[in-house]
């Protein structure tokens, strides 16, 4: 019987290999492995995002001069040895500052990523599981939040509820919430009478088991390629609220904040106040949406062959 | 007589990620004029990679790596696009699969067969739809001039294939190739298809590759067949010859699996697995599943649910009367009985499952199993019922029923961990491994997903996942539709095998007559949500008494023999 099942498989550009496929870890590991040494960009993305992590979680051990410091007599002066992005306004070692920031533009940008996940990506599924008013009222919530330009509601949010990292994790993930709740409806809705759904209602799972045990690891590889894209945009929400003086107060070091201190000066030449916390801005989103495409190989079962 | 299409020793490759695989190894294939050829084999053989090297519609990854293909002389393979744009459609057309997906949604039909006239300059925009009109005459639609306006939403999936046949045939082509055309289709619908296909054909003088995965179909309407296995041809004969004595082992087979009048069970397993015949089931004369007077109602298009809710019950207050998918039907199954249940899509075979099945709540009307009222319990809280476990179903289609995220073992136990008396990993693991052995699927693969399991194998898994919990009952909702017939064949010996092993009762729904025929004692045949006619299988098949039945029977094509 066997022989007849191996004349069976699906087409041959798909068919499967006879060794018997690693299983659990190993095959996660293995695979991770195959993701980032098969493509280039993707490898390259992960190595970023290692140095991100890194800068992020050593950034106040590593930097080599305090980063709030000020020293008038060595103010305003151009990248050298000694001071490797310059010096601004009141003579604090920029390099210091954009390293030490690394860790707080992080630390808003996961937060807030990872509430929209839970509370949009929730909402969505249910939206598109059980439909009805369930879905109308979180689609209409949606519509709501999308009535809005996205940064003028983020401004309003945390000018409403005042200037703290909190407020602006909060209203970031508002913003985000449209998004996140729209694809988790649509993904969920065009599985809710999947085969595999209605076996599970057989097997006895309830209707809540169903949704967080069968829909969601399927709807997790395109939620997890969304979660890295505005990880990237959480960081610019941040450092542009920053920037209008609408988020983190000065003179803790942030992106958003050097970038904004850093723009009177570029007029009268000393462009690097501005330019080398823009730049690090620029990279990390720019990791990240790299970042989105690597992910959703790895957890696309359907490439993992 | 010189051929139309001579194919030498065609060769295609796919580029994947474990290196090149040759899809078609050195396939030779002769189309005369006027001839119909049938191309056949089970998937994966590669029949239809080689129309569409043919055709020069490969895939990015694929290419046409040797051999050569002429087209009444002209050298496709090294025709350039622009050529190829025009030969396809006006010299060469296809048909596809799913005719719905082969039409644009949001275009009007006879829009879409305009294009295709004017693409070639076979009309103006003077006569363009006169022409158009006259093609959906040829193609027997009713009322030309009105559909003309319709989009293939309005239309059923016969009429659509009726369109597309239409588009095809539109320029005048030479050849034809039909790509699984009546796949998906009802038996009464696919005669009707492959009648007009012919009919249409003939009187054009035109040639055609049918390439169909059914034997049967190929013996009714081709004048020679090519048997592919593998990406390589095994057998080309007159169609006539193939049938009445098969050379090649692989047809053998392949002619054998294929149910027919006459054939047994066992009979289509290849003669050297064949095992000893079941003993007959022991069908005691308990009843064991008692349907009465099932009626399931829905509201007619325009009055939504939330606003019935809404008006109260607002449904019997609409002048107009609800759609009624089961009216009224009732039937019995005994312990250890088969029943099969036929009919074509829509006559609400499914909506009967799935009300049995306690997925979907009836209008009115009784379901007892056992003696116990299950059809009291709302379809919403049968999931935390004790009878849950009592009734259990094997789905259409393998790889849709299987969760893409969950690997063999954990789809199986599912069942056992959510409703089973198991504790501990162990145990549930050593049943799992119990249950695969009985379904005889191979361990090392129950940790695998199910994009790494060919399709019987996954069919396999959820046949294990059904009988994990020893229902009383299992609902067969065309368990083989999606599968070729050697597995086919296979997965029905199982099915029966675990029935007289485990003593349950099946309940077979199937479009098959000749498919349920081999596995049930008694068959009930639906039209419009009625029963038309109920007995023994054999009674039903051999001497029908209902017209429909008849007319049921006679659609479906067998090979002869």
């Amino acid at each position: 019987m066997s022989a007849i099942d191996a004349s069976a498989t699906p087409s041959p550009a798909v068919s499967e290999a006879p060794a018997r496929p690693a299983t659990g870890l190993s095959a996660t590991l293995g695979h991770a492995r195959y993701v980032v040494t098969e493509n280039p960009v993707t490898g390259f993305a992960f190595a970023l995002f290692a140095v991100i992590l890194l800068a992020a979680i050593l950034g106040p051990a590593l930097a080599p001069y305090d980063p709030l410091a000020s020293d008038t007599a060595a103010a305003l002066q151009p990248p050298s040895a000694a001071h490797w992005f310059g010096t601004d306004q009141v003579g604090r070692d920029i390099f210091s500052r954009v390293l030490v920031a690394t860790r707080l533009d992080l630390v808003i940008a996961v937060s807030s990523v990872a509430l929209v996940f839970a509370l949009g990506g929730f909402a969505g599924i249910c939206a598109g599981f059980y439909g009805g008013w369930t879905d109308r009222l979180i689609s209409r919530v949606s519509d709501t939040i999308m009535a809005f330009p996205l940064f003028v509601l983020a401004m309003g949010i945390v000018a409403a509820l005042g200037n703290t990292v909190t407020n602006i994790v909060i209203a970031t993930a508002i913003v985000n919430f449209p998004l996140y709740q729209r694809i988790a409806r649509a993904e969920a809705n065009v599985r809710r009478d999947a085969g595999f759904v209605q076996a599970a209602r057989l097997t006895g799972n309830s209707e809540m088991r169903i949704l967080l045990c069968q829909i969601l690891p399927n709807i997790m590889p395109i939620m997890a390629v969304q979660m890295s894209l505005t990880m990237g945009y959480a960081i610019l929400n941040a450092a542009g609220l920053s920037f209008i003086g609408l988020g983190v107060k000065p003179p803790t070091p942030e992106w958003g904040i050097m970038v904004a201190e850093g723009a009177g000066y570029i007029i009268s030449g000393e462009w690097w106040i501005a330019l080398f916390p823009g730049l690090a801005l620029m990279i990390s989103v720019f990791c990240f949406n790299l970042l989105g495409d690597g992910l959703r190989d790895i957890i696309d079962p359907q490439r993992r062959t | 007589m010189t051929a139309l299409l001579d194919v030498k020793a065609l060769t295609v490759e796919f580029a994947t990620r474990r290196g090149t695989v040759q899809a078609v190894k050195t396939v030779d294939l002769e189309v005369a004029k006027g001839e119909t050829v049938g191309i056949v084999g089970e998937s994966g053989s590669g029949k239809s990679v080689t129309s569409y090297a043919v055709m020069r519609i490969l895939d990015r990854a694929g290419r046409i790596a040797g051999g050569s293909v002429a087209f009444s002389g002209l050298d496709l393979k090294g025709a350039t696009e622009a050529q190829m744009t025009d030969i396809r459609g006006r010299e060469i057309s296809m048909i596809f699969q799913n005719p719905r997906m082969a039409l644009n949604p949001i275009r009007k039909v006879g829009r879409q067969i305009e294009d295709v006239l004017r693409r070639h300059a076979q009309a103006g925009s003077m006569d363009a739809r006169a022409k158009a009109i006259e093609m959906l005459e040829q193609v027997k639609i009713a009322r030309p001039e009105e559909r003309y306006h319709a989009y293939p939403f309005e239309l059923s999936g016969g009429m659509c294939q009726r369109i597309v046949i239409a588009l095809a045939l539109a320029c005048r082509p030479q050849l034809l190739i039909a790509d699984e055309p009546t796949t998906g289709l009802d038996v009464t619908t696919q005669k009707a298809v492959m009648d007009l296909v012919t009919e249409l054909t003939r009187a054009r003088g035109m040639s055609t590759i049918l390439i169909t995965h059914d034997l049967g179909l190929a013996a009714a309407y081709c004048d020679k067949v090519v048997v592919m296995k593998k990406g390589e041809v095994v057998e080309t004969a007159a169609a006539r010859d193939v049938f009445a004595a098969p050379k090649h082992d692989y047809t053998q087979k392949l002619m054998c699996a294929t149910p027919r009048p006459g054939s047994t069970l066992r009979g289509l397993l290849p003669a050297e697995v064949a095992a000893a015949p079941n003993p007959p089931a022991a069908v005691s004369g308990e009843v064991l599943l008692k349907v009465q007077n099932l009626v399931k109602e829905y509201p007619r298009q325009g009055v939504t649910k939330s606003g019935a809710q809404m008006f109260g019950r607002g449904a019997a207050q609409e002048p107009e009367k609800p759609f009624r998918a089961v009216d009224g039907i009732s039937f019995e199954i005994r312990r250890g009985e088969s029943l099969g249940l036929v009919g074509e899509s829509g006559c609400g075979k499914s909506t009967t499952s799935m009300m049995v099945m306690r997925l979907l709540d009836p209008t009115s009307g009784n379901i007892t199993l056992g003696g116990d009222d299950i059809g009291a319990i709302q379809a919403k809280s049968f999931a935390s019922s004790p009878h849950r476990r009592r009734i259990q179903m094997v789905f259409q289609d393998p790889t849709d029923s299987l969760n893409p995220r969950f690997t063999a073992s954990r789809a199986i136990a599912d069942p056992l961990m959510r409703m089973g008396a198991l504790k501990g990993a162990g145990a549930v693991r050593a049943r799992c491994e119990q249950l695969a052995n009985l379904v005889g699927l191979p361990l090392d693969l129950l940790d695998r997903f199910p994009h790494q399991m060919s399709g019987g194998q996954k069919a396999r898994v959820g046949i294990a996942r059904a009988i994990a919990l020893d229902p009383e009952l299992v609902i067969l909702d065309e368990p083989t539709a999606a599968l070729d017939v050697s597995v086919q064949a296979v997965v029905l010996n199982l099915l029966d095998d675990l029935k007289a092993k485990l003593g349950m009762s099946y309940l077979f729904v199937s479009h098959d007559l000749h498919v349920v025929r081999l596995l049930c004692d008694r068959v009930i045949v639906m039209r419009q949500g009625a029963i038309v006619e109920q007995g023994s299988s054999q009674d039903v098949l051999e001497a029908p008494k209902a017209d429909y039945t008849r007319e049921l029977i006679s659609a479906i094509p067998h090979p002869p023999g």
